[in-house]
């Protein structure tokens, strides 16, 4: 799901997933996230691949990404933090948890941190509204976050970052 | 006989911890010698007091909560594993717990209680008694028992799925291409009933969607699941590879003959294909772009098949509808609204977590009695009820009853049951300007008042907290949201006003109080 492949664009790779989905019904979306799951984005060059094996143009493979908020064009960083934006999430505290997070940051949603270990991205709602604020990253939520646990999270998130994948 | 111990597993009780706890309790166990047989059941969705472990006792589960890694040890200390123990976190036998014991649990009687990947503990609970009823009935008197049970759609909009039923059971000619697709895109903030679900009673969902191809003769299905639902995802993938293997889907269900085909998709992160038509457009592997009805989804739908397009919560309630009976479902509820309604209760609430009940009682009794007022303490004061698209309601409305109907009445809606409660530091003004900028970003762009008005809305509400032609600019913003209201495609743009107008008509005073400051501080400069 939204957790980034680590996966270098390998076009034969990609050509491969491509060929196993593409006889689905409606095969652009299941084909769309395998490629963003393997390799944490949807380069140009895989729309390229993608548009004559389901029978459309660049420009409607591009328009399909473009359309849908979960879909990436660029590289992320090692991690995607989604804060929740919604609103059971902003009566118990989202909103300052989110001018908390952009700054201490230094970037905006859609930005990438300097050192490209956070992506920080907007999302509206987790489904765990009884217990906001709540923040994903990859498939964990986290609950009741409050701008200290925020910057504990972040944390534990840059110095993951050797870990072995 | 090692002692059975339930840790929950859904994702609400994973974010507070619950695998540490597990993990946790495990190796305690392990090194005091202690025999333990940990299952993971889903959540009673008593979430203030998740993690909520229960140990099987010969009286039934007694219940700890909320455990946190701190508190495993004197747990062992106390010896919980033994029962009931004067631990602090002792909560008594859970089916006592007066929040528990006071619901009318029919979707969600196995939430918490089973573990949700055991097909044995499914079947042990009553699951897949309805479908074994359905596959000695024909496709009309399956239909005809939805019809009777009186079920209204849950995802919102509460059509009567009976008629929808019978539409796509009459329509094309015989042996067309059908389809029966379940709308998982919960993208409502507040609710997490469909969710609880997915999670906790997989095979639920498996067998009302199964019950619905037979009813109108579809032998395909979809569940379009949101992906902000990575959890839901897997342990749906789960259960449906469990029924291909236990002959519950495929080409010939339980030796009946009958085909039913299952597969989950994957939505990517947009509110609007919640809607029915988006959802459609978005499963053929396209923008998820509004289409014009008619025709209804129900005759061309689906790659231009006819279709069901039902709720989770919908088909979710079909197995106990025709295990039970219609009659049964029909006997809860109040007026026009038969049955059950899972109601969600959210945003700052003491006690938060999966409230159903019958149609009737007041929004009241369940934001106090239920949730215990705001979990800081500080008085309520709004609520929006039915999601980003519901009205926020004053106090002067909280004794309306939960009904379809009276919500309606006051210019609410219950839509999929979330309840999302707001304290006396809310500015209703920021609230209304986020109604706008959420349909900004979320509206699919097909239609004008949606796209151009709310992003024109944003930009009037930022006029008027800053003080700048308040007046006119109030009469503007309600011009704007007629407009949006009787323009738009689809509920994404019509509903987007009703948030903004409870707030302009019922908190008035946040709008012009930020205004007049903003005045203030702009005379002073």
């Amino acid at each position: 799901m939204s957790t980034p492949g680590s996966a270098p664009w390998d076009p034969q790779v990609a050509g491969a997933i491509i060929d196993e989905l593409k006889s689905k019904p409606g095969a652009l979306l299941p084909i769309l996230h395998a490629i963003q799951n393997r390799f944490a984005y949807i380069p140009e060059a895989a729309v390229a691949l993608i548009a004559p094996a389901l029978r459309l143009s660049r420009a409607e493979v591009h328009g399909v990404i473009s359309f849908y908020h979960h879909f990436r064009t660029q590289q992320p960083g090692r991690h995607v933090v989604e804060i929740c934006r919604a609103e059971a999430c902003q009566a118990q505290g989202a909103r300052a948890l989110e001018a908390h997070a952009k700054a201490s940051l230094g970037v905006d949603y859609h930005g990438t941190t300097a050192d490209r270990a956070v992506t920080l991205e907007p999302v509206y709602c987790l489904g765990n509204c009884s217990c906001g604020a709540s923040v994903r990253v990859g498939d964990e939520i986290y609950a009741r976050m409050t701008p200290e646990s925020f910057d504990e999270l972040v944390d534990s998130l840059r110095t993951e970052r050797l870990e072995v994948q | 006989m090692a002692t059975r111990i339930y840790i929950p597993s859904d994702t609400t009780a994973k974010a507070l911890g619950a695998d540490r706890v597990a993990r946790l309790i495990e190796t305690k166990a392990k090194e005091q010698g202690v025999e333990l047989n940990i299952v993971r059941n889903g959540t009673r969705a008593l979430y203030w007091l998740d993690p909520l472990i229960e140990v099987d006792t010969p009286d039934g589960r007694f219940g700890y909560g909320p455990v946190t890694v701190k508190d495993v040890d004197s747990l062992f200390e106390a010896e919980f594993f033994n029962g009931e123990t004067a631990h602090p976190l002792a909560l008594g036998l859970v089916e006592e717990i007066p929040y528990l014991k006071r619901q009318q649990r029919l979707t969600f009687a196995r939430a918490g209680v089973t573990d949700p990947l055991s097909l044995e503990d499914y079947q042990a609970h009553d699951g897949y008694k309805g479908l074994r009823n359905a596959l000695n009935l024909d496709a009309q008197s399956i239909v005809d028992a939805v019809k009777a049970s009186g079920l209204r759609g849950r995802g919102g909009a509460a059509f009567p799925t009976g008629i929808k039923w019978q539409t796509v059971l009459d329509a094309g000619s015989e042996g067309e291409q059908k389809y029966i697709v379940c709308n998982a895109d919960e993208g409502d903030s507040g609710t997490f009933a469909d969710r609880l679900v997915m999670e906790c009673d997989p095979f639920m969902l498996i067998e009302g969607m199964t019950i619905a191809g037979l009813a109108v003769g579809a032998t395909q299905g979809y569940i379009y699941l949101r992906s902000e639902y990575p959890l839901a995802d897997k342990n749906l993938n789960a259960a449906i590879e469990t029924a291909y293997a236990n002959n519950l889907l495929g080409e010939d269900i339980l030796g009946s003959g009958r085909h039913f085909d299952l597969e989950v998709r994957i939505g990517a992160g947009a509110y609007i294909c919640g809607e029915e038509t988006s959802l459609l457009e978005s499963l053929e592997g396209k923008r998820g772009l509004v289409r014009a009805k008619p025709p209804l989804p129900a005759i061309v739908g689906l790659f231009g098949q006819p279709t069901v397009v039902n709720n989770v919560l919908s088909l979710a309630a079909v197995p106990f509808i025709l295990d039970k009976g219609a009659q049964a479902y029909a006997d809860c509820g109040m007026g026009r609204s038969r049955g059950t309604l899972p109601f969600q209760v959210a945003g700052n609430v003491k006690q938060g977590g999966l409230v159903e009940l019958a149609f009737g009682p007041t929004l009241r009794e369940l934001m106090f009695e239920f949730g215990g007022g705001t979990r800081n303490g500080r008085p309520l004061r709004a609520v929006q009820v039915g999601g980003p698209l519901g009205a926020y309601l004053p106090e002067s409305q909280w004794d309306t009853p939960l009904d379809y109907e009276a919500f309606s009445k006051v210019g609410a809606v219950l839509g999929h049951g979330g309840v999302v409660m707001f304290d006396d530091t809310v500015d209703m003004g920021e609230q209304a300007r986020f109604s706008m900028e959420f349909c900004v970003a979320e509206s699919c762009g097909k239609c004008t008042p949606c796209r151009i008005g709310s992003t024109r809305g944003v930009e009037v509400i930022d006029r008027i907290r800053s003080g700048q032609n308040v007046d006119a600019n109030l009469e503007l913003l309600s011009d704007l949201c007629e407009t949006m209201l009787d323009g738009s495609l689809c509920a994404m743009g019509g509903m987007t006003p009703f948030p903004v107008q409870s707030a302009m008509k019922y908190f008035g005073e946040d709008f012009v109080k930020n205004a007049s400051d903003a005045q203030a501080l702009a005379e002073e400069a």
